[in-house]
């Protein structure tokens, strides 16, 4: 199966989803000292960097609205 | 004697046999020279000082003190690495310029004065700019000439603000300056304009692109990691450079997510990987200096290795633009591997040179209790991730098969890209010899249960958000396309606005002339028809009417002498 297919993107979804999980889980296990209070909380980085990509990649798909030209626009 | 030269002039002078070399020679000759430099440096003894007296001024050629060696060894190893991956360089300008250009950044950290500074800070921009024009294209032309013009204005304010320094304290000295000091805000913009500082950043993303296959990787390496140890130098603890810095982390990336050239991308990431080392060198403290210096000695490592890896694709498939890439894992597996390295390295994956640099700077962040800061950073960190460790590998090796079946880079990029991948791990997995070399003893605990796990929680999710963007088809798909930057404001907005005043001011030039002409030929019309042989004066008098004229004439004078 290539890399690149469908299915193998479904299948790394699917990893990165239960190592993900794990990652949280860890935290019941252990007593937190992060920098910030707020990071002590369960599972913080894991929803602050997934909200974070999403309000990313939604923030940036409205900046192409402004700011995208053709490929050629400066020639 | 060679104590006297200032380190780097080993490359600045070694260059001026390049243009005489040519085929296995010239490649015999490129690869040890920065070895010999390297060698040179460490021979100088710890403290080691050159100074001299110009007309007058005294400067201090050489000063190796605790902020010199980490950059030192870092520029060398760079060099190196430039060398090997650029083997196959037929062109005898790029490894004489790439020469200069090592040579000037490695002089200009060991510069003592600011007047020593400014003349090797002139010379990278000098030499460097022929690495983009080496592409001989076009673009690379226009992009070199702005490049140019932007480099250069940095010098120039580096220059007057050492000159005001000097006017107002009467010293050259290079040592901690701060925004108070005579001169001090022009040096600060100065440095500002190399460490692309935000709204003065875009001539790395528009020029860094167009330069060659290999000019690239020696552009990523030095002049912004230059301006870091500047600033660190003569700005620690400025803490204008918190919000500075922050910013930089943050807004490149959103560029970074739409942008369709990978090199580019990269060039974003370089920008936002800047952000975190100027928000140490704002912090100031012993660990947050610590933390930008092993930051641009990781960032050079992996930015250095990702940018190799892209010019790799470049070489071999014609183009670096992602909409036209992706399957490439079948044909460059080799360059697959070491370009995910190098993303999880720029991602800060525990185990990795980025993840050290990262935690010095977030913990000292949060220390000087700069909490927007830090949220802005912890932000950054999983953006990065998102653009630099997985879109750039994902679209060009993997994503759609682009039927692309090429080589696999040469074996000497490929040792290269390997020695490079291999010291990010190394470093990453034992920081001790970096820790050696960083200006003050490391007091941070880095491999902290807490730090590992919150750094992978951070990116597994960014990842998660990834792929589920990606299934819902909800992520922007790669667009032939140009984005517009503050370089739209010197390459669009100004030269309308200057063609504009100019077409005004030649209108109204036009039409004055053709006012003027017009009052012109009216009065000579007029004062033709009154002196014709028909006009009022030019037609003959009788002898009564002059006799009766004079006679007028004679007794108005006569009134006016009496009055």
């Amino acid at each position: 199966m290539s890399l690149d297919s469908k299915a193998s993107g479904r299948k790394a979804f699917i990893v990165v989803v239960v190592i993900g999980a794990l990652s949280v889980l860890v935290d019941l296990t252990y007593e937190k000292h992060g920098h910030m209070p707020v990071e002590n909380w369960f599972g913080f980085h894991a929803w602050y960097g997934f909200v974070s990509c999403v309000a990313l990649v939604f923030a940036a798909r409205g900046l192409r609205r402004i700011l995208m030209r053709d490929e050629h626009y400066y020639d | 004697m060679i104590e006297y030269l200032p380190p780097g002039s080993v490359l600045l002078i070694g260059a001026f046999l390049v243009p005489l070399l040519r085929g296995r020679l010239l490649q015999a000759y490129t690869l040890p020279l920065p070895l010999l430099s390297a060698w040179h440096l460490f021979s100088l003894p710890a403290g080691h000082t050159v100074d001299l007296e110009v007309f007058g001024y005294s400067l201090q050629l050489v000063r190796a003190d605790e902020l010199t060696p980490a950059f030192g060894a870092v520029f060398h190893l760079a060099s190196f690495l430039c060398f090997l991956y650029s083997l196959h360089v037929k062109d005898r300008i790029q490894p004489f310029v790439g020469m200069l250009y090592a040579g000037s950044a490695i002089g200009a950290v060991y510069a003592g004065d600011l007047i020593s500074l400014f003349i090797f800070w002139e010379g990278t921009a000098l030499s460097s700019v022929f690495l983009i024009w080496a592409r001989r294209t076009e673009r690379a032309y226009g992009a070199g000439l702005r490049y140019l013009v932007v480099q250069v204005g940095s010098g120039v304010l580096l220059l007057a603000g050492a000159i005001l320094h000097y006017v107002g304290t009467g010293s050259l000295v290079f040592d901690h300056l701060g925004l108070e000091t005579p001169g001090g805000p022009l040096i600060f913009l100065a440095f500002g304009i190399k460490a692309a500082f935000p709204f003065l950043h875009n001539w790395v993303q528009d020029a860094y692109p167009e330069a060659t296959v290999t000019g690239t990787i020696f552009l990523a390496s030095f002049t912004t990691k230059l301006a870091i140890y500047a600033l660190a130098r003569g700005f620690a603890g400025t803490d204008i450079l918190v919000p500075i810095g922050a910013a930089m982390t943050a807004f490149p990336i959103f560029f970074a997510v739409i942008e369709n050239d990978l090199r580019r991308v990269l060039a974003y990431s370089l920008n936002n990987q800047i952000g975190f080392m100027v928000v140490g060198v704002g912090i100031g403290t012993t660990q947050a200096i610590n933390g930008a210096v092993s930051y641009a000695v990781a960032q050079i490592l992996y930015e250095g290795l990702l940018f190799m890896t892209m010019s790799a694709v470049l070489f071999r498939t014609g183009t670096a633009l992602g909409s036209e890439l992706g399957g490439l894992y079948r044909s460059m597996p080799w360059t697959t591997g070491f370009c995910m390295v190098g993303a999880a390295s720029i991602s800060a994956f525990p185990f990795l040179n980025g993840f050290i640099a990262k935690i010095f700077v977030l913990t000292e962040t949060a220390e000087a209790h700069h909490t927007i800061a830090f949220m802005i950073m912890l932000f950054a960190s999983a953006g990065v991730f998102h653009h630099a460790g997985i879109k750039v590998p994902y679209f060009a090796f993997f994503a759609h098969d682009s039927g692309r079946r090429v080589k696999e880079a040469p074996l000497h990029m490929l040792l290269a890209m390997g020695t490079a991948a291999a010291l990010c791990i190394g470093i990453g997995v034992y920081p001790d010899p970096l820790f050696a070399m960083l200006p003050h003893a490391v007091e941070i605990a880095v491999f902290t249960t807490s730090n590992i796990v919150g750094q992978l929680q951070l990116l597994l999710f960014s990842a998660l958000a990834f792929c589920v963007l990606m299934l819902a088809g909800q992520y922007p798909p790669e667009l032939k396309s140009t984005n517009l930057d503050t370089d739209w404001l010197y390459r669009r907005v100004a030269p309308r606005f200057v063609a504009t005043v100019a077409a005004g001011i030649s209108q109204t030039y036009a039409d004055f002339s053709a006012g003027l002409k017009r009052v012109l030929s009216n009065a000579g019309t007029q004062l033709r028809n009154m002196h014709a042989p028909q006009g009022a004066l030019g037609e003959p008098w009788s002898a009564g009417t002059s006799a009766l004229w004079a006679a007028v004439l004679l007794c108005a004078y006569l009134l006016i002498g009496y009055l």
